[in-house]
């Protein structure tokens, strides 16, 4: 499984409930419910990979994530994961407030815009970053944020939204290995992943 | 219309199934207040049931199907029953694994009681005498069946269209008894549209004079009505582009359709299709259970489900599925939704669909582990 997911599933206790917004064909919940005993669902917007979840036994509505959080019961989940997505979502601290009323925790990860080598891109180049995080060239990515890490971390303070773990890595997000980075993960890491608590008063 | 489809079936044939006949003498009361006895439902039953009862899965037909879901009723049928895509050795609903259960509802007219049955109190057809039932009586005599048969609590109820409706109204209704549940191509309530087409249906049988308030049985039935009923109710079963697909010239389209009326007058009765196509007409969920409420209609239920709509199908579009997922994420439901890419219309379910297969046979297996989990701790 891809090191971004095993650390994200390293986070989730045995036997909560989860929430896997953009859960694909279901790899990770499906990992969750074999290795960590949880009861998962998820939602994923592409028909064919939703039904090939549903076909793994997992619990998966096809549908949109912005329109289907808001359906589920206050506290209805321990942790609400969205990983890989937040770059491409149209109001992020509309999301967060409504996966955080859904769950108590709430787990986030993203690529890295700030990364080294986007900043020596655009730098030597002049050029919108494409790489292997960023694959996109800048009239077909489905991408409209920007995300560094410095930036989220300012994002939650404002929203007086808790970060209670915080891990940058380094890797291809479909690598199985992958490094902790410790110093400077604004400019060395690839992807951020946060585990948020509930907005203090 | 199978021939647009990509061929997707696998495993094997049920091969020779029986109609068989149960029988409750002492009948009860339908929901009218009018007492209906005796009842006979026609149903067939494929695959074993397994020793603690808990693979029974009951398969719930459409408007005017009937108890031959799967298989050949003798060596030279010329087609199976209408589900044979779905049921059978290795196929989605493995009867390798599962015990299908499948009757004829209630007020019908392929062997079980209807309009079209001897009224006791007459010795003459029912007609219009039979009285105004609901798709919760048909449940209820359903229930009568699957008790008879020995099955506490079924591990699974699947329908689509109006068969969708009765296992709705089965997970509502008995949430003791349904583990699990998957509605097809269908709605809690019918739309004006759908309202409106069935309306239109019954006046052309109504207005064909050999209809004769109803009692034609000794004579010439209504024949023109009933087809034209028919051509109506096949309109919106199929879609544009299907017919696009299937009419490559103009025209082709109303030799097609009274072909289909004149063969579905052959074996339905047009009382029985009055009876029935107000029974659906009338079914609301949420009134019935909830006060108005989806929401509080749904707060009964216990059973995990699968929902599937179809993309092309306007009869009961995807909304009203995504209403019915609405309401029972809010009460904590575990619920599967999947709207699939299929060009044919409402018909889709019933036809070869790679989607449909994998979701119903990775939903079943899933629910046969947590249900034999659950007795585990049960114990």
């Amino acid at each position: 499984m891809r090191f971004d997911l095993q650390v994200i599933a390293s986070w989730v206790e045995p036997g909560s409930r989860v929430l896997d917004l953009g859960c694909g064909s279901g790899t990770l919940l499906a990992m969750l419910r074999d290795e960590k005993g949880i009861v998962g669902t998820g939602i994923e917007q592409d028909e064919e990979r939703a039904g090939r979840a549903i076909s793994k036994g997992l619990s998966v509505i096809h549908g949109d994530i912005y329109e289907e959080v808001e359906d589920y019961p206050d506290t209805a989940f321990d942790y609400v994961i969205l990983s890989q997505t937040l770059q491409q979502v149209m109001d992020p601290s509309a999301l967060i407030r409504a996966m955080l009323r859904i769950g108590r925790r709430c787990i986030v990860s993203f690529p890295n815009f700030s990364y080294w080598k986007h900043r020596m891109q655009f730098l030597l180049r002049g050029r919108a970053p494409v790489s292997r995080e960023l694959p996109f060239e800048w009239h077909d990515t489905p991408n409209i944020r920007v995300i560094p890490i410095a930036d989220f971390k300012r994002f939650c303070r404002g929203l007086n939204v808790p970060v209670l773990k915080e891990v940058a890595i380094n890797n291809h997000h479909h690598d199985e290995r992958g490094t902790v980075v410790t110093f400077l993960p604004n400019l060395r890491a690839s992807y951020g992943i946060f585990l948020l608590g509930q907005p203090e008063e | 219309m199978s021939e647009h489809a990509s061929p997707v079936s696998t495993g094997g044939s049920v091969g020779r199934v029986e109609k068989k006949i149960f029988r409750i003498d002492e009948g009860f009361e339908v929901s009218c207040g009018k007492r209906l006895a005796p009842i006979e439902i026609a149903y067939e039953t494929c695959g074993e049931l397994n020793a603690d009862r808990s693979n029974a899965v009951l398969v719930l037909h459409a408007l005017t199907g009937d108890s031959h879901c799967a298989g050949y009723y003798s060596g030279d049928d010329a087609k199976p029953g209408w589900w044979d895509i779905m049921i059978g050795p290795r196929k989605p609903i493995d009867t390798d694994k599962y015990f299908v259960i499948c009757s004829n509802v209630l007020g019908g007219c392929m062997g079980s009681s209807g309009p079209s049955c001897g009224n006791p109190d007459t010795g003459r057809p029912y007609g219009l005498d039979f009285p105004v039932l609901t798709i919760g009586d048909m449940v209820r005599a359903q229930r009568r069946l699957v008790d008879h048969l020995g099955v506490d609590k079924l591990l699974c109820a699947v329908g689509g269209s109006v068969g969708g409706m009765q296992v709705l109204e089965w997970s509502v209704r008995y949430p003791d008894r349904v583990f699990s549940a998957v509605p097809l191509a269908t709605t809690s309530k019918h739309s004006a549209q759908a309202i409106a087409f069935n309306e239109v249906a019954r006046q052309a049988i109504m207005a064909d004079p050999k209809w004769n308030r109803g009692d034609y049985y000794g004579g010439e039935r209504p024949a023109q009505g009933l087809s034209v009923a028919r051509m109506v109710g096949h309109i919106t079963y199929l879609s544009d582009e299907s017919m696009r697909h299937k009419f490559e010239a103009d025209f082709q389209v109303e030799s097609y359709l009274r072909y289909q009326g004149n063969k579905f007058v052959d074996r339905f009765d047009a009382n029985s299709f009055l009876y029935l196509t107000k029974a659906a007409d009338y079914f609301n969920l949420e009134n019935n259970w909830g006060d108005g409420s989806l929401v509080a209609a749904f707060s009964r239920a216990r059973a995990r489900y699968l929902v599937a709509s179809f993309t092309s199908d306007w009869l009961y579009p995807t909304y009203q599925s995504r209403q019915m997922v609405q309401a029972m994420k809010k009460n904590g439901l575990d619920v599967s939704f999947c709207e699939i890419e299929a060009p044919w219309g409402h018909d889709a379910f019933l036809l070869p669909n790679g989607r449909l297969d994998e979701l119903m046979a990775g939903f079943l297996e899933r629910m046969h582990t947590e249900y034999e989990r659950e007795a585990v701790h049960a114990l």
